[in-house]
């Protein structure tokens, strides 16, 4: 390569690094405008001028969201559904994976299409019958009933097939030779060689779990029993918006996940690329 | 060997046992009764008399039900498209970033792909709000007169795409990442010998390489995007959900709002063809395209 073609390499190589510098700076900004909005009293919030910074920042906002509003009940609410659906979802996948992964057995194959078929079915055209199913139930308004439909991931029992058919055969004879029981050799081969991808897997379910919201939002009618997600934007005041109020409550439904993103951010990546069949 | 065998398949059996079970009853029945009320007239809970395909034949004149189509077409393109060349754009500026520097820049951009829809639907209503939002002080700076945005039923569906894009991009980039980390660096080298230009180099190596995880990102978005319900709502609070009908929408509004279960049952069933053609179009058409490359 000549010098002035070097160089021209590189200038534009800064220009295109300072841009997309610029660019992530501005894709970012609504979410810091909102954490900053929600730190600025009433009348500071509604200044026709632009403000970057509070003049005077409180977290009368955020006592203001938890004191009049449910918030605390519908946090209560989304832990309990979340880790609820993520311990259930991830174990009956990892059976199901296991099984079809390693053992032989009458219908495997047609069990592995039907997942893979039911990958493509839309579960919103079929919230008028899991309404009805859960209503027949008796679960409507429930933790049991937002958590029902939930359940089911398949994209977490294609990974987990995917990840024990890796594991080299010698293991199981190996253990079967051993006598070892099936579920010994399960949960005492297999899972700990995975834990890897089960922290990751787990993360992401609990982040969709907190973050679904059609469901919840048609199985809960009652004000006390809904998740946070679907909450923030049931209530409204009589008597006009709080705009920093309703971003304090906004901030609450936001952090855990972006906590959770933030402290495992590889594990997050690595899962989101599998859940899409990429090996990441 | 024959008792082992054996101890095999029901070990399966008790293995596979829990998911099954929560299988047949939370998708394949609801499936199964999705399309048979949608034969009936019945209401949301209850059964209902059998009417053969009145309810799909009603669609055909039903002009809710063709705004619901077109608007959600117009979204899904309005989506689609830009979104996945946006992602592109930006993973192609954070490959060429190095260690921490790169992982808090993708950060920036991922966040609003982590956090629920109500919360991306109550920052970007704030921002964009008439009386206060900063957009609205950008655009009084630009000298543009202010518009709002979400009460207007020329901009609603392109304000909510452009939302939808922010948000969901951090998924396309992802994806993309990980297919420019999986071509290897020595053609890049070559090619810098060869004194190609980048735009060259992104013409005949990156693009080409990288079609696999383009027609995947879009495959991924296009059915995401058929299912859009959860924004439009959202955005619709206070406004005219009936200018922004998607189909999701429709099933939500037949159903929920006006108890007719068969007929809402009918709108979800299209919808279900729909995302399961596409699904299977897209299928054979990457496995078509994989073919012709070899």
């Amino acid at each position: 390569m000549n010098a002035m073609a070097a160089k021209r390499w590189n200038v534009w190589g800064g220009i295109i690094t300072a841009l997309t510098l610029v660019w992530a700076i501005l894709w970012a900004f609504p979410l810091y405008w909102g954490v900053i909005s929600s730190l600025k009293p009433d009348d500071e919030v509604i200044r026709p001028y632009i403000e970057l910074w509070p003049e005077t920042p409180t977290l009368e906002n955020y006592i203001d969201a938890l004191t009049t509003t449910q918030i605390g009940a519908w946090y209560v609410n989304s832990v309990a559904v979340a880790v609820g659906v993520t311990i259930i979802t991830i174990f009956i996948s990892m059976l199901c994976g296991y099984a079809i992964s390693q053992l032989r057995f009458p219908g495997r194959i047609a069990l592995w299409y039907l997942i893979l078929a039911s990958f493509m079915v839309p579960t919103s055209a079929l919230i008028i019958n899991h309404f009805v199913l859960v209503a027949n139930l008796g679960l409507l308004n429930s933790w049991a009933g937002i958590m029902l439909p939930q359940l089911i991931h398949p994209v977490i029992i294609i990974v987990y097939k995917q990840f024990f058919d890796q594991v080299p055969k010698d293991f199981r004879e190996a253990a079967v030779m051993d006598n070892a029981s099936e579920f010994g050799i399960l949960f005492k081969i297999y899972m700990p060689m995975n834990w890897g991808v089960t922290t990751a897997l787990s993360i992401v379910c609990f982040i969709w779990t907190w973050n679904a919201f059609l469901w919840p939002f048609l199985s809960v009618t009652r004000t006390e029993m809904m998740t946070i997600t679907v909450g923030i934007t049931q209530v409204n005041d009589a008597f006009g918006v709080y705009y920093a109020r309703q971003l304090s409550a906004a901030v609450l439904a936001g952090l855990p996940v972006a906590l959770a993103y933030l402290f495992f951010q590889r594990r997050v990546t690595e899962a989101i690329t599998l859940s899409a069949g990429i090996k990441g | 060997m024959l008792r082992n065998s054996r101890t095999e398949r029901l070990v399966a059996l008790v293995l596979v046992a829990p998911f099954l079970a929560i299988y047949l009853l939370a998708f394949v029945y609801p499936t199964v009764q999705m399309f048979r009320i949608s034969f009936t007239d019945a209401p949301l809970i209850g059964t209902g008399r059998w009417v053969g395909l009145d309810n799909y034949l009603r669609l055909d004149n039903d002009p809710m039900f063709r705004r619901a189509l077109w608007n959600t077409a117009y979204f899904v393109v309005m989506t689609v498209v830009p979104g996945t060349l946006i992602a592109l754009l930006i993973a192609l500026g954070v490959s060429r970033l190095k260690g921490r520097f790169q992982a808090i820049v993708l950060a920036l951009f991922f966040l609003p792909y982590i956090l629920p829809v109500s919360v991306v639907y109550l920052i970007w209503d704030w921002t964009l709000n008439f009386q206060f939002g900063i957009a609205m002080h950008v655009l009084d700076w630009l000298g543009i007169p202010r518009v709002p945005v979400f009460k207007s039923r020329v901009w609603f569906l392109p304000a909510v795409a452009g939302v939808t894009i922010w948000w969901t991009a951090g998924f396309s980039i992802l994806l993309f990442l990980a297919g420019l980390r999986s071509i290897p660096m020595e053609i890049y080298e070559a090619a810098a010998l060869d004194n190609s230009t980048r735009w060259t180099t992104f013409r005949r190596i990156t693009w080409p390489l990288l079609w696999p995880i383009t027609s995947l990102v879009f495959t991924i978005q296009l059915i995401l995007q058929l299912k859009i319900f959860d924004q439009v709502y959202l955005f619709s609070i206070g406004g005219r959900p009936n200018d922004n009908m998607v189909l999701v929408y429709y099933v939500f509004q037949k159903a929920f709002q006006q108890n007719q279960g068969g007929r809402a049952a009918a709108v979800a069933v299209t919808l279900f063809v729909l995302v399961v053609v596409v699904s299977v179009l897209q299928f054979q058409l990457l496995r078509f395209a994989e073919r012709r490359r070899r």
